[in-house]
């Protein structure tokens, strides 16, 4: 379980990694946290020719309040979704979930950056910037642009980056006093990819729900915004019949895929707990 | 300003001298870029304490400390390291940094083959270093990726409590 | 002369004391020696290509590139193995007619498991021999490939190995008559088919072995992570031709082992071969990927099973039909029949009846090989029979412990001989049974569970009584022709600064195998524990033995170093009486001097003596030999086994809408007989105890129907961790075996015994009110929530 022989540059500046990159061409990845991409380069699943390192360009780093969004460097680390505060005060739904991201070692290394660049159907925070309408500013050979995260997720592993760009920064819109929030996976263990897990962002005036966006992970080749749900609830006040109405709206929201130990009919039964229970949470206010 | 030769795609195979601080001295070794941390401790540096359990990540063998923070040294190229500050179970042993955790783990019989018990206690330091005085739900949780066959967790668990206990000026039991 | 050994009071009284192990401290200080961490001057790597396909002909390989690879040294094949060594065969006489096909390190023309090993690289490192595997061609032509059990037994079944009958490796029946009669007059008849998935050991550090060929002495010199080196020194004697007394087998530390790393395994032999060809060191480490797919895997199990009773809830009798999947062949030495074997003669063992019927079928499939892994058939043994009482008990109208209370033999009935033939000597359930009602509080615990009920908590109470396998004879593997040891031996020595030297047979895994020979040897000769140096797993230095497995080391291994100690102590004191002038019964040796028995006043100390043997024999009496060095051997004999009991208790919560399950807590009462070291023995249940809890509730080796293992790494394979494992509350009850002197019995297999059992019992007691039920391990939510019917 050793990788195929590769070419290592450590990039400086960003210029510097784009540039690399243009020259090597289709065989050179980007490496920032490297938690999944070391092991894939393991199993020899990816050889590329070059790897390039982004980890030292600093202007890939720093938390930071920007117009009205909260701008997250994208080797912003894990960890640092639990301990800096900015990220617990204004973009909430990404402290909360850190927890669940693998286990602590793993969070010490891995970026955000990373995450949503990979677009793992099973994590969270790809699926959080979709409850959190957050976008993607993206740095590439043909300059700078800002994805709303509704754009980012494409299928399976592909999204709106193209080749030989990478993610500068994700921006999420700062969390206000009239929105709730929820979060919860159902995972077998601590810090397994979850059966089913859930992220929601909702804004709210008294108990009536103005806006929500519901997005789920582990239920498909994307993470996934559940719109069916988010319109039963957008204008109600939640009691248990709208509870309900957004539960049986997942069968047409979701279509899990055959897995060969969750069949689709478990993982939307499990989805519809999930979310009947995130929904009683938000109730709650909590 | 690019800084990228482009010679360097004909030298995969070719190694790179890398320097860190290795366990408070300055080591320099050649490495191939594909050659993990983990491999590099254990085979170039022989310090055999950090093992290779899985290789991804999932089991916490290879834990080290990286600029001061647990780390799968699986997970990482040693190239990646270049210019890092690594500690490693031998180094944390010589410091005594961790002598009470050894020793609490030792009356406890907190281990049974010894493979685990390295990266255990590397990610035992970091949660102490953390939280002062965790309880037994948060000391299970910090531990949720390090993966031990043999003693069923309890007397690590044990262990590692009373030595928080202890650090923060209580009693053990 | 010696002191009764229960007694605390007295000086060097080490038997049933918990002492920290001496060893540990190394491993704590990233000292440990493992195999992985090894490197010899001019060691090669070896890596394998391995199969893709569950069965097929192998048509072609072209290694060319291969070979051209600058590092590589050699890649081998099937044919270049075969002319160095003798195939071997996995089956034993006493299981009469089992079949098995030849084997040999690698394949010449077929491969029979997806991952098998199929062409070996030895290169300068091990990343340039995987770059040379991705080299090297094979052409495969595919063959019908045969999967699950069901479809190996049908009539016109592709056959696992061509030229067979069938697909049948053994069949076994046991009846002591009457069974259907009993059945026709019973009252109650519970009846439940149960399915036990595939797990694997799953050790931490994974299998590695280096092999050291010197062509110019002829010796081989092999590092092993192995539990047994005496096996493996005969066995790499007999088959690469090489005279015994050359062959030498180290077994250092070793990460974790529980059974799985005792058998042959294709790339060991084959690693062994290719140091002989090179005439170099090679080394090989398992990766965790190969681990999966090339270490033997366990259970695999489908059980019917019925049992009847009498209308007050007596067992009358039981009736089990258990069909189990193994592999393409049985393992060698051990054979893969020894658990389902197991099984038939476990089932309903703590329980007083008379009428049993039981009929096993081995089976082979495209899969890698099963065998013997920690607590070798005992977990389905107990949940058959554990969960059929349950069943029982609910329809009796009887508490479990009511019903358990009623069936176990009596505390007073032994000797007592089960209906499958097993004979106990002295069991302990009635008095584990009460235990373990007053530690688990079970009646606040089942008011508990009402009340919570009540606001739609679903949570389980389970408990399970066991019976364990210990000490075994050569009944157990000797009878078949296997050149496996029952018995162990020891050379203990007084060295000349009057310190005790310890060379035993059995091994050290981290259960603390030197730790007790110390305090054995210590506590008998009347010395400071860290005045013994305990020496393990080398036969070039360990006299030949059994080594470790199936819960032998404190049984077998601790009377081995009791007797040789007394023997040594004999000598020594024979020496001091001659100095001393006295008989050698007045004297006796306290904390390392010679006293006088009666009044304990110190006459000198044994390093005296030792300074006397070595330095100045010519001051001791004419015709004096002293014999300050002793070897000596102990093979059990009385019974065949010396069984241990237990009980176990278990509490959890299902979450009956995702179907997962919380465990809160788990009790054990067990039975071991005489404790040696009493935290090494909690210590030993608890980790039992674990790997019985990973296996009811997570662990599970899922294959496609191509055979291929769909979930072979260890982020997908769901080991326990130690967030979902709960605290485990422990006591005891000691029955000493009367066969020793020690009386010791294992313990290192009860925990994982019966856990999976509790926790089915658990379940199932939570979903009661929902009228489901679970008879199947891995207990996951996709069957819970099939069981509730919610998706």
């Amino acid at each position: 379980m050793k990788a195929r022989a590769f070419s290592y540059f450590r990039a400086a500046t960003i210029d510097q990694a784009l540039d690399a990159h243009a020259r090597a061409g289709d065989d050179a990845r980007f490496i920032a946290g490297g938690q999944s991409l070391v092991p894939a380069l393991s199993l020899r699943l990816q050889a590329p020719r070059l790897l390039i390192d982004i980890t030292h360009i600093d202007e890939l780093r720093g938390v930071r309040r920007e117009g009205g969004y909260l701008r997250i460097g994208a080797l912003t680390r894990h960890c640092e979704m639990l301990t800096e505060a900015s990220i617990a005060e204004s973009a909430p739904l990404l402290h909360v979930a850190a927890p669940f991201v693998a286990h602590p070692a793993i969070r010490n290394r891995g970026t955000i950056g990373g995450s949503v660049a990979l677009a793992d159907p099973a994590s969270e925070f790809p699926a959080m910037t979709l409850a959190l309408d957050a976008e993607i500013e993206i740095v590439g050979p043909s300059g700078r642009r800002r994805v709303k995260a509704d754009d980012f997720f494409i299928d399976l592993f592909e999204t709106a980056l193209q080749p030989g760009e990478l993610i500068a920064a994700i921006h999420v819109p700062l969390f206000r006093a009239d929105q709730r929030f929820a979060f919860d996976e159902l995972a077998r263990r601590r810090g397994d990819y979850a059966l089913v897990g859930c992220g929601i962002m909702a804004t709210c005036q008294g108990s009536r729900i103005e806006d929500i966006r519901i997005s789920f992970f582990s239920v498909g080749n994307t993470p996934t915004r559940v719109k069916g749900a988010e319109r039963a609830l957008i204008g109600a006040r939640l009691d248990v019949e709208r509870i309900a109405a957004a539960q049986r709206a997942l069968e047409c929201d979701l279509a899990p895929p055959e897995g060969d130990e969750v069949p689709p009919a478990m993982r939307l039964h499990l989805a519809r707990v999930l979310l009947g229970r995130l929904l009683g949470r938000l109730g709650e206010g909590a | 300003m690019s800084g990228f030769d482009e010679t360097l795609l004909g030298e995969a195979d070719e190694t790179v001298r890398v320097r860190f601080v290795v366990n408070g001295r300055k080591v320099a070794c050649e490495v191939a870029p594909r050659e993990t941390l983990v491999d590099c401790l254990r085979e170039k540096l022989e310090l055999t304490g950090t093992h290779a359990g899985c290789e991804m990540g999932a089991c916490g063998a290879c834990l080290i400390q990286l600029d001061g923070r647990a780390v799968h040294s699986c997970l990482i190229f040693a190239v990646q390291a270049d210019g890092a500050r690594i500690d490693t179970i031998e180094g944390l042993s010589e410091s005594g940094v961790i002598a009470d955790l050894q020793a609490e783990f030792h009356r406890r019989n907190a281990l049974q083959c010894g493979f685990c018990t390295p990266g255990m206690l590397v990610n035992a330091e970091e949660l102490l270093s953390l939280v002062a005085q965790p309880s037994r739900e948060q000391i299970r949780d910090a531990l949720s990726g390090n993966y031990c066959r043999c003693t069923g967790y309890e007397a690590i668990i044990d262990a590692i409590y009373a030595v928080a206990k202890a650090r923060s000026g209580g009693v053990t039991t | 002369m010696s002191a009764p050994l229960i007694s605390l009071d007295r000086p060097n009284s080490y038997i049933g004391r918990s002492l920290p192990r001496p060893n540990a401290k190394r491993l704590l200080a990233g000292r440990g020696r493992y195999v992985s961490d090894l490197h010899l001057p001019r060691m090669l790597h070896a890596a394998f290509l391995r199969s893709p396909h569950a069965h097929a002909k192998i048509v072609s390989i072209n290694t060319d590139a291969a070979r051209a690879v600058e590092g590589v040294h050699l890649v081998a094949t099937g044919p270049d193995l075969a002319k160095i060594c003798t195939p071997w065969i996995g089956t034993l006489d006493h299981f009469k007619g089992m079949t098995s096909s030849p084997q040999l390190p690698l394949p010449l023309d077929r491969v029979v498991w997806s991952g098998q090993a199929v062409v070996a690289v030895v290169a300068e490192s091990r990343a340039i021999a995987e770059d040379a595997l991705e080299l090297i061609e094979v052409n495969y032509e595919e063959l019908p490939v045969v999967v699950d059990v069901d479809g190996a037994r049908e009539v016109g079944s592709p056959l696992v190995n061509p030229g067979s009958a069938n697909n049948v490796c053994f069949r076994s029946q046991l009846d002591n008559g009457a069974v259907d009669d009993a059945f026709a007059k019973a009252s109650h008849v519970v009846e439940e088919e149960f399915s036990f998935g595939r797990h694997t050991a799953v050790t931490l550090e994974p299998r590695a072995i280096v092999a050291d060929y010197d062509p110019a002495a002829g010796m081989l010199t092999v590092h092993h992570a192995t539990q047994t080196p005496y096996q493996f020194q005969d066995l790499y004697s007999r088959h690469y031709g090489i005279p015994e007394a050359r062959v030498r087998v180290i077994a250092t530390d070793i990460g974790g082992s529980f059974g799985m790393k005792l058998h042959v395994y294709h790339e060991d032999m084959a690693v062994v071969g290719l140091s002989i060809l090179l005439g170099r060191p090679v080394k090989y480490v398992a990766d965790r990927i190969e681990s999966f797919v090339s270490d033997i895997h366990a259970r695999d199990h489908r059980v019917r099973a019925r049992m009847a009773l009498d209308a007050r809830g007596g067992i009358l009798a039981m009736d089990v039909v258990d069909l189990t999947a193994i592999g393409a062949f049985s393992t060698y030495p051990r054979t893969s029949v020894v658990e389902g074997n197991q099984v038939i003669r476990l089932i309903g063992a703590p329980y007083c009846f008379r009428n049993y019927r039981a009929t096993l079928e081995v089976i082979f499939q495209n899969k890698v090989q099963t065998s013997q892994y920690r607590a070798v058939g005992h977990p389905i043994a107990c949940a058959v029979t554990e969960r059929l009482l349950d069943m029982a008990a609910s329809k009796v109208g009887l508490d479990p412990f009511a019903i358990r209370a009623q069936n176990v033999i009596a505390d007073d009935a032994y000797p007592h001989t089960s209906p499958t033939g097993y004979r106990f000597e002295a069991l302990s359930h009635q008095a584990c049974l009460k235990r373990l009602h007053e530690i688990m509080d079970y009646d606040s615990l089942r008011a508990e569970q009402a009340d919570l009920r009540k606001r739609g908590v679903y949570r389980g109470i389970g408990i399970a009584t066991f019976v364990e396998i210990t000490n075994p004879s050569p009944a157990f593997y000797g009878v078949g022709g296997a050149r496996i040891s029952s018995q162990d031996g020891a050379i203990v020595s007084l060295t000349p600064s009057g310190e005790v030297r310890c060379l035993i047979s059995v091994t050290e895994q981290g259960q603390g195998t030197e730790s007790i020979i110390g305090q054995i040897v210590a506590d008998q000769l009347g010395l400071a524990q860290e005045r013994i140096k305990v020496i393990t797993g080398d036969t070039e230095v360990t006299p030949h033995g059994g080594a470790t497995w199936a819960c032998r080391g404190a049984g077998i291994g601790g009377e081995t170093a009791l007797q040789s100690a007394r023997a040594l102590k004999r000598n020594i004191l024979e020496i001091a009486a001659l100095v001393l002038q006295e008989q050698p019964s007045a004297l006796d040796i306290v904390d390392g001097e010679v006293v006088d028995a009666s009044t304990r006043n110190q006459r000198m100390p044994i390093s005296e003596i030792a300074r006397i043997v070595y330095f100045r024999s010519d001051t001791l009496p004419p015709g004096t030999q002293a014999q300050l060095t002793v070897s000596h051997h102990f093979a059990p004999q009385g019974y065949p086994f010396a069984f241990t009991n237990g009980i176990q208790g278990c509490l959890l919560d299902v979450d009956v809408e995702t179907g997962f399950v919380k465990l809160l807590k788990h009790f054990i009462v067990e039975d071991c007989g005489r404790v040696i070291n009493p935290m090494l023995v909690d210590e030993q249940l608890r980790g039992g105890i674990v790997q019985g809890l990973g296996a009811a509730l997570f662990e599970e080796c899922r294959y496609s129907e191509t055979g291929q293992l769909v979930n072979g790494s260890l982020a997908d394979y769901l080991v326990p961790m130690p967030m979902e494992m709960p605290d485990i509350v422990i006591a005891h009850v000691e029955t000493p075996t009367a066969d020793t002197e020690l009386g010791a019995k294992g313990v290192g297999e009860a925990g994982t015994a019966a856990a999976s059992a509790c926790v089915l019992n658990a379940v199932n007691d939570a979903l009661a009110p929902l009228g489901a039920t679970i008879n199947s391990i891995p207990i996951t939510p996709a069957r819970v929530l099939k069981a509730l019917k919610r998706f």
